[in-house]
């Protein structure tokens, strides 16, 4: 039934592919594709950790945040002439932190999840602010630029790095025990501890995971506008859970994949692109898309409980 | 009397559900005014036959009259309008508002140009709250906030309630059911709530009440019917019976079933319980349990076995007392310590507490194991496998490794969750209810498990409400009573009777207990509902 639904998905993935190509022929092109994967790849990224969030029945609304803290932090290194490997680690450990914190809040403070991210989604956006004293970071070294500028052979940086995040995140979800217990906490959370599984502990790592995943989009990010920008990221977290959601995650946890919602990440990217080649205005696309995601989880519902009857 | 119809007659009320018979040609008279007290181990059939009172479920068979009219009640809101009334355990009060918005809560009174637009005529509403309770006796202010009352009078609200007519057009109540509704109240409290029972029975409302105690029993009621898997044992007028012969009735039963038990030979101790206590719950409880041994624990509803269960096995803290693994003390801040001890345990709720039900069979199984399993972390779906399919083979579980759980029955869900303490380490097994819900195929195999456990050296605690097996398959019976050990018996000495009547708090070889002590009783058991299972067996 999982993987029904998943094609289902792609269907929709392919129809609206289709219906653009109808539309403006300019869709189709190669150099318009490899746009909308490059323009894709950091809410997918963010969306990785979002499902694994998700998958455990929580939610984090403060991967748009922990996205603009980790790229000041990143930029400020790179400003001060930090070595970029410095720099990129010292990035990723303030998503990992971020993470962590709103983890260790939810699991071992028993908080739940909407409010402990939704602070943290304050927090983070006010300590990006405090760091720049409200302005951008902005020229960076080429040799930093390359993670969104390069290209191997004729495919972005940025859609290596997400293909390479997806392989890797897919492998710990499906066969680590990191993996299991997820979707096991998400199933089940009771029946997990008492089989023995440090609940607590995978709880707080899920989080952590998903403030590194901010942190990875925030290079892609800081790189590909040449700039670190304190009010990056904002109404990342409605991509995300859009891009997890409409490939097939259930918000009550223990049931998703990432393949679904990479092809959630694509429908999303593919929208806004077809909606910017067919000049509709900024205003309007938000009105869609927020259509489609309601339109996406009421048909999966109906489905879903038709498929029950 | 006589020349009246009953206010209530229940006749010949047969009710299934898939795999057991809840209710077998049930009969229940109830005249106008009368206190019927309705006794019963758990699953003798009280909470069923309340239900098809109430409309909650539909009868297969028989009829159901009221003033001798037959009435086909056709769910909750007929049953209401009938004039039933029905009082759960658990209150249904919204404790943010006040009494009488309680009270009315279906019928908020409108007024006026308010009427159009829902504006509430608070001085209507109080000026009937007011009239009910003080018709009913009930000194509580109608404007007290429910949040703010005590229990026994959160439970006259609950009673006002039920007496206040949910529409305009419905008659008063008629007959009005009670489910012990003073398992929670002091001493005082319940004295409060028998003299409203008195005012009611007196004005002619038909009460039934359910309760296991004996006390109870004898204080407020006229007549009473016993009920025993799903059958009236007898109904009788209170002055003709005594509390030993309705013990004997709600216990004793044909002994036809047939349990494959294997007399163990003790070995070393395995566990020692040495005066466990947790605030409100356990109190001073102490037992050991041997290599080879299947220690049988008894008790009613919200007697605490789920909780001891749950504090051994490192699910839930304790404040007082120790335990002892193998001679050496053990202290569990969570399950995982547990099993690194070798204690696992089989939760009461299977669905709840035991499977993720979106996994696989395999995948449940190793769920204790895949630490164990993976290395660096990373688990191969072979290995998962080859651990789960000899349990899948040895349990008969018919599914293979790689179905989802929630595709199972029953039976074979029970045993997916026992498979996963069979997969190595685990030494001390405590089941709580390990058959409920399971038909007589699979018990018979999780009898013949448990004897090759403890032939291989394993210990068993078996938490069970089905008297048979508990006599059946334990070599020793702990009988629990409000949190504490009301006895200890051997298999020689486990008789039913002995073991229902040390359930009910009553100790044959030393003297009979008064009931109602007041303070220590337990709160009503929320992990231990009445009927968790609709589907299987019924209260």
């Amino acid at each position: 039934m999982n993987r029904a639904r998943q094609f289902g998905t792609l269907i929709g993935l392919v129809a609206l592919c289709f219906v653009l190509w109808i539309l403006t022929p300019y869709f189709l092109t190669v150099s318009n594709l490899l746009n909308v994967a490059e323009q894709t790849s950091i809410n997918a990224i963010v969306a990785v950790g979002m499902t694994f969030v998700i998958l455990s029945a929580g939610i984090d609304l403060s991967v748009g945040s922990i996205v603009a803290l980790a790229g000041v932090i990143l930029g400020v290194a790179l400003r001060d002439g930090q070595p970029l490997a410095l720099a990129l680690m010292l990035t990723l450990a303030v998503g990992v932190v971020c993470g962590a914190v709103n983890g260790l809040l939810v699991s071992h403070g028993g908080l739940p999840p909407f409010i402990v991210t939704l602070g943290t989604m304050s927090i983070a956006r006010g300590a990006a602010l405090l760091v720049t004293e409200g302005r951008p970071i902005s020229g960076f070294a080429a040799s930093f630029r390359v993670l969104a500028t390069g290209r191997v052979g004729f495919v972005p940086a940025p859609v290596i790095i997400t293909a390479a995040v997806y392989v890797l995140a897919h492998l710990v979800l499906t066969r680590t025990t990191f993996g299991r217990y997820v979707y096991a906490i998400g199933g089940n959370e009771e029946a997990t501890r008492l089989s023995g599984v440090a609940v607590r502990f995978h709880k707080a790592m899920i989080y952590a995971v998903s403030g590194l995943m901010s942190a990875v989009a925030a290079v892609i990010l800081t790189a590909r506008l040449n700039s670190a920008q304190p009010i990056a990221g904002m109404m990342y977290e409605l991509d995300a859970i859009a891009a997890t959601v409409i490939g097939g995650t259930s918000l009550m946890g223990g049931e998703g994949t990432l393949a679904g919602t990479l092809v959630g990440a694509l429908i999303m990217g593919v929208l806004r692109n077809g909606l910017n080649l067919l000049g509709v205005s900024s205003f309007l696309q938000q009105i869609v898309i927020g259509a489609v995601i309601v339109v996406a989880v009421l048909l999966d519902t109906v489905l879903k409980r038709k498929h029950r009857a | 009397m006589s020349a009246q119809p009953p206010a209530l007659e229940m006749r010949a009320i047969r009710k299934a559900f898939p795999g057991v018979v809840a209710l077998d040609g049930v009969d229940l008279t109830l005249h106008a005014g009368e206190v019927h007290m309705l006794l019963g181990e758990n699953g003798a059939g009280k909470s069923t036959l309340m239900k098809i009172l109430s409309g909650a479920y539909r009868k297969d068979a028989g009829e159901i009259l009221i003033d001798g009219v037959r009435a086909d009640i056709s769910g909750p809101r007929d049953a209401l309008a009938r004039g039933i009334r029905v009082i759960y355990q658990e209150l249904t009060l919204v404790p943010q508002l006040s009494a009488a918005e309680n009270i009315f809560l279906g019928t908020l009174p409108t007024s006026g140009l308010g009427r159009h637009f829902g504006l509430l005529d608070r001085r209507t509403l109080h000026a009937q709250a007011t009239r009910l309770l003080e018709d009913l006796g009930i000194a509580i202010d109608p404007r007290a906030r429910v949040g703010g009352l005590g229990l026994a009078q959160r439970q006259m609200i609950e009673i006002a309630k039920a007496l206040a007519a949910p529409d305009a057009e419905a008659p008063a109540a008629k007959v009005l059911v009670m489910d012990e509704p003073t398992s929670a109240l002091t001493t005082r409290e319940v004295e409060q709530l028998f003299s409203l029972i008195a005012r009611l029975s007196a004005r002619g409302v038909a009460i039934v009440y359910i309760t296991h105690r004996m006390d109870e029993v004898f204080r407020i009621g006229r007549r009473v019917t016993v009920l025993r898997d799903g059958r009236v044992i007898a109904t009788r007028d209170l002055d003709t019976v005594s509390v030993a012969e309705l013990v004997r009735m709600m216990a004793n039963r044909d002994v036809t079933d047939h349990f494959p038990k294997v007399p163990a030979t003790r070995g070393p101790e395995l566990l020692r319980v040495d005066r466990l206590s947790r605030s409100g719950v356990l109190h001073d409880i102490s037992f050991t349990l041997h290599a080879g041994e299947v220690l049988g624990v008894a008790g009613l509803l919200g007697a605490g076995r789920t909780e001891l269960a749950r504090a051994i096995a490192g699910a839930d803290r304790f404040d007082g007392g120790e335990l002892r693994v193998a001679g050496t003390v053990a202290r569990f801040r969570t399950p995982a310590d547990a099993i690194a001890r070798g204690i696992g345990l089989l939760p009461e709720d299977r669905k709840a507490e035991g499977l993720v039900a979106g996994l696989t069979v395999a995948r449940n199984v190793a769920l204790p194991h895949a630490r164990r399993l993976a290395r660096w972390g990373m688990l191969s779906a072979r290995r998962e496998t080859d651990l789960a399919r000899p349990i899948v083979g040895d349990l008969r579980i018919k599914a293979t490794p790689t179905q989802p759980v929630r595709l199972l029955s029953g039976g074979n869900q029970q045993k997916v969750v026992l498979g996963k303490w069979l997969a190595g380490g685990v030494r001390v097994f405590i089941f709580d209810e390990p058959t409920r819900g399971v038909d007589i195929g699979a018990k018979v195999e999780i009898y013949n498990l448990m004897n090759r456990l403890t032939a291989e050296g394993a210990g068993i605690i078996m938490i069970s409400s089905e008297l048979p097996e508990l006599l059946g398959m334990s070599d020793r019976v702990l009988v629990m009573h409000r949190g504490r050990v009301q006895t200890v018996l051997e298999r020689g000495d486990a008789t039913e009777e002995r073991v229902v009547g040390a359930a009910l708090g009553l100790d044959p070889t030393v003297r009979l207990k008064p009931e109602t002590t007041g303070e220590g009783r337990l709160k009503p058991d929320t992990t231990t509902e009445d009927d968790p299972h609709p589907g299987g067996v019924a209260g």
